[in-house]
Formats: structure tokens, sequence, C-alpha cells
């Protein structure tokens, strides 16, 4: 079942083209990331999906709704994380969760959603005192009190130090076990390659690249090789790392030499991106 | 209706528990009246001063609370991107709206109260003898300064220094329509000023009701007038409220 349909979506703020006919799909159960650098059209392309903005032109379809018509049912069952917003400060967390749990039919428990948002200890502490990540978290434990069959995370990692950002993908990794569609925005390669399903590189509002991680990662990609000989770095590319590797320690073995600092690297999808952002720009 | 009281409780919650704005939105009216009564002495209306005083900050009060304390919860909620947030939920926009303005509508009625106790506690005033009006006069009043408070949004871009600007339109507007003391000494400009101001025509009627025990229908011009003072808010804010904050 596809949750998010959109084809040939375009959206101009006056002059400025933000989506340049933009097409894809998701289907139900997935993570699917977009991911690119700031300005690309990321944020536009969630915010039409959330119902918060009109499109110019094509078609979508979220879990079956034009969210243009914001509709209650459609609401009922999305979850949204926004890029920028807090929640009132004098509140504690559960009466946050409280609150928005207020708003749904058939909400979750909200001691539930704490736990599973990691706040159990900061449960009855106002949201003033929670720390940047914990705020975050906050946000995450809102947009699922309700339950929601589809997530929208913008940027959720956003500002977090190394530690916030795995609990966070960790989070993330939970809500995919419960079934939860999941769209996520993204500027860090490393989050969409650990995450997601599969993967939309958004360049100056025109998809330039989609596929999963390994897709994208993989068929015409080489590999690299590096090792330092004499003090000087040596950097091999090839498509044959296994026949390359095997020359390389035969003859290092047969004059008793160290291949020192050896490593063998996959291209990342960092390294696609910028083939990707490369081609775009030439 | 059930999710209209639930975000009617959750809107008192949030109110309540923000010291800021009950000190700034509940109390100030009460201080206000506490100072003006213990240095103004005399008559005023032909009545004792401190009676005119109560009504004077009744109209303050209506202005303060439901114009600028509205405005400063809606700007700074728009800021945050609660408004956003909530827009993103089933909470539908006018179960949303009803409820911030019953709820701002609850924060007058005890401020109110509590001016009429106060009063006669520190000054004796009387208690008000034609309720009814009273109450519909006091209603009216602050529904029309919460159409404007909400329509006033629209024109104030960030929260930082909006506290200041609501207070530039609302201490000149309650001096000018005559919270603090008798319109009628001051010069024929300022006057003309006061003239077209809704505060004006809300003390109007407070001052018949409380000061001189006539009804609210003996004051068609103050009914009228605060109506479309609402009226072109609600026209305002429907038509320019932002629900996010601007760009940039």
């Amino acid at each position: 079942m596809t949750a998010i349909l959109v084809s040939e979506l375009r959206k101009s703020y006056g002059e400025h083209e933000a989506l340049r006919g933009i097409s894809f799909a998701i289907n139900e159960g997935e993570v699917f990331s977009l991911l690119g650098p700031n300005g690309a059209g990321k944020t536009t392309t969630v915010e039409i999906l959330e119902g918060y903005r009109a499109r110019d032109g094509g078609d979508i379809e979220v879990l079956g709704f034009d969210p243009a018509r914001a509709e209650t049912a459609f609401r009922e069952r999305i979850g949204v994380v926004l890029q920028h917003s807090q929640l009132w400060p004098n509140l504690t967390v559960a009466e946050t969760h409280r609150m928005f749990a207020g708003y749904y039919a058939e909400p979750r428990d909200i001691d539930e959603v704490i736990q599973l948002v990691g706040l159990q200890a900061k449960r009855d502490d106002r949201v003033k005192t929670l720390s940047g990540g914990q705020k975050r978290r906050l946000d995450l434990g809102v947009a699922l009190v309700g339950d929601p069959d589809l997530v929208f995370l913008d940027e959720p990692t956003t500002g977090f130090d190394p530690r916030a950002r795995r609990a966070a993908w960790d989070m993330i990794r939970s809500l995919r076990s419960l079934g939860k569609t999941i769209l996520l925005t993204t500027h860090y390669l490393d989050e969409a390659e650990q995450l997601a399903d599969r993967v939309a590189v958004l360049r100056e509002g025109r998809i330039i690249g989609q596929g999963t991680p390994a897709e994208l990662t993989g068929g015409t990609q080489e590999t690299e090789v590096r090792y330092r000989r004499d003090g000087n770095e040596v950097v091999i590319r090839t498509k044959e790392p296994t026949q390359l590797l095997h020359e390389l320690t035969e003859q290092a073995i047969a004059e008793g030499r160290e291949l020192e600092g050896l490593t063998v690297r996959r291209p990342t999808l960092e390294d696609v991106y910028l083939l990707l952002t490369e081609d775009a720009q030439a | 209706m059930r999710l209209f009281w639930h975000q009617l409780r959750s809107e008192q919650l949030v109110f309540w528990r923000s010291r800021e704005a009950a000190v700034f939105v509940f109390l100030f009216p009460l201080l206000l009246f506490a100072l003006l009564t213990a240095v103004y002495n005399g008559r005023i209306y032909d009545r004792p001063a401190s009676w005119a005083l109560l009504a004077g900050m009744l109209g303050y009060g209506a202005a303060n609370t439901a114009f600028a304390g509205l405005a400063l919860l809606l700007i700074s909620r728009r800021e945050l991107g609660i408004l956003k947030r909530i827009r993103a939920t089933p909470l539908p926009t006018s179960t949303y709206i009803a409820a911030v303005l019953v709820s701002i509508m609850i924060v007058f009625a005890l401020q109110a109260t509590s001016l009429f106790v106060l009063g006669r506690l520190l000054k004796s005033t009387p208690w008000p003898s034609h309720l009814l009006s009273l109450v519909l006069a006091l209603a009216l009043g602050a529904a029309a300064f919460a159409g404007l408070g909400i329509a006033i949004t629209s024109f104030i871009r960030s929260l930082e220094g909006s506290s200041a600007a609501l207070n530039l339109v609302v201490l000149p507007m309650a001096f000018l329509s005559g919270s603090f003391g008798e319109r009628q000494r001051y010069p024929a400009a300022l006057r003309a000023i006061g003239d077209v101001l809704p505060l004006k025509y809300l003390l109007d009627a407070v001052n018949a009701i409380y000061l001189h025990g006539r009804e609210l229908w003996d004051k068609p011009t103050a009914v009228a007038v605060l109506a479309g003072w609402g009226a072109f808010g609600i026209l305002v804010a429907a038509r320019k409220f932002r629900w996010e904050p601007r760009e940039g």
C-alpha cells in the first residue's frame, strides 16, 4: 500500500521556484528520507504534505487524502514534528502530552508515550527545564500521542550532540518497528543512510537521485583503498577491490613490509551526494 | 463540545501557570486601582472618586486583558510555533479560537469581580445595582476588545517589543477615554480623539450603569459603537490573521 504519492509537485514563492515538479512514492511502513542542502525544498515539500501550504501544481495523495482540504480524519492519522517549534514553557511534560492527547479521538496512553520517548524521569517537570534534546523528544512524544499512521519528522536531530543523535535514531527505528510510515527530512547524510529504507536527494527543487541507500551507493561507484607508503598517502579507487587488495597484500608480504594505515572504504551516501550535486552544478 | 471544554481547561491552565501573564494582565488594573484611590479624593462625575475610578479600571481592565493580554498571548504562541503545531492536530480552528476567547473572558470576569471586592475593602464602594446591565456591558466591551486584540496581532511582527507597543496603545487610550479621571476638563483636541475610541463608549456605558443607576439599553450609541469596533476587529482578523511567524 502507498502512504504518500507525489506527482509533478510544483510550488513557487513569487519569482522563486521552490519545487520544480518532483515525484516520489512512499510505501506504508517505510522510512523515506528527503535529503538535501538547506533551501533545496525539503521543508516546502513536507509542509505541503502536512497541509500547511497550498501547492501550485501536481497531484498529491497522503493516506488517501488531499492534505489541502485539511480534513479532521486526515489530521487524526498524522503526527508532525516541525523544524522550529516549541511548546508551553510552564506546563509539565505530562500536562503537555495530556493536552495534545485530548485532540484525538483515540489517543495512546500518555505514560506509554512518555516512556517511548524516554522522558519518564522528566514526567512532572516543566518544559522550560528540559535540555534541547529533551525538548525535541517532547516534540516527538506530542506527535505520537494521537497514535498516527504517518509521522513527519522535519530535521529531527539538527543541533543534537552525537549521543543525543544516536538516541533519536534508536527512537526512530523503534517507530518503524511499530509499523509507522515515516517521512524524514535531513541534511545529514549519515542519518539518511542509517535510518532510511529509501532516499530522495533534493537540490534546487528537483529530485536528482532516488533509491535505497545501497542502490545509490552501489553499482557504478568505486571502492576506495588507502594506505601510507614512505610517509605518503596512497589512494586507489577500484571496481575490483578483491583483486587489488590481493595484489597489494601479496606484494607487501613478499617485501616484508606493513601497509600502514590500510583502509578500505565503500562509497558512502556522502560521496554519491557530492557526485550528484556536482553533476547538477555542471 | 468535548473538545471545547478540553481546550478551555487547557487555556486556563496555561494562563495561570504563566506568572508574567497573570501579573501583567490580571493584577495590573487592581494595583492601579489601589494606587489611584490612595491619591485621588474628592468627586468625579458627581460621585466619590473611588466609585468612578472603579468604573474606570473596569474599562481599562477590559482593554488591558481582552485586547493587550490576548494579543500578547497569541503573538507569543505564534512566535514559539505553538499555533502552527496546533493546526496539525484534529482540533478545529473555530473551537480553538472560541476556547481562547472564552478563556480570556473568564480571566476578565474574575478580574472585574476582584475589583469590586477590592473597592469594597479599601474604599467601601457599593456593589453594582443593575448587575445584568453591567455584566452585559462588560461582556460586550471585552468581546469587542478581544476581536481587536486578535486583529492587531497581524500588524505586530514579533514578540520583541510587542508588550511596549501594546501599552503604547492601551495606556493613552485609557487616559483619553477617561479611565483615570473626568474627560470634561481635557482640551477639546484630546477629547475629540477620545470620542472615536472604543474604550470611551465602554466607559460611557459602565459609568451610566454603575454610577448613575441606568441600564445598558439607555445607551444605544455606546452599544452600537462597541459592536462596530468588535465587528471591525473580527473582519480584519478573519482576513489578516497569521498562524506562523513572518519569515526572515
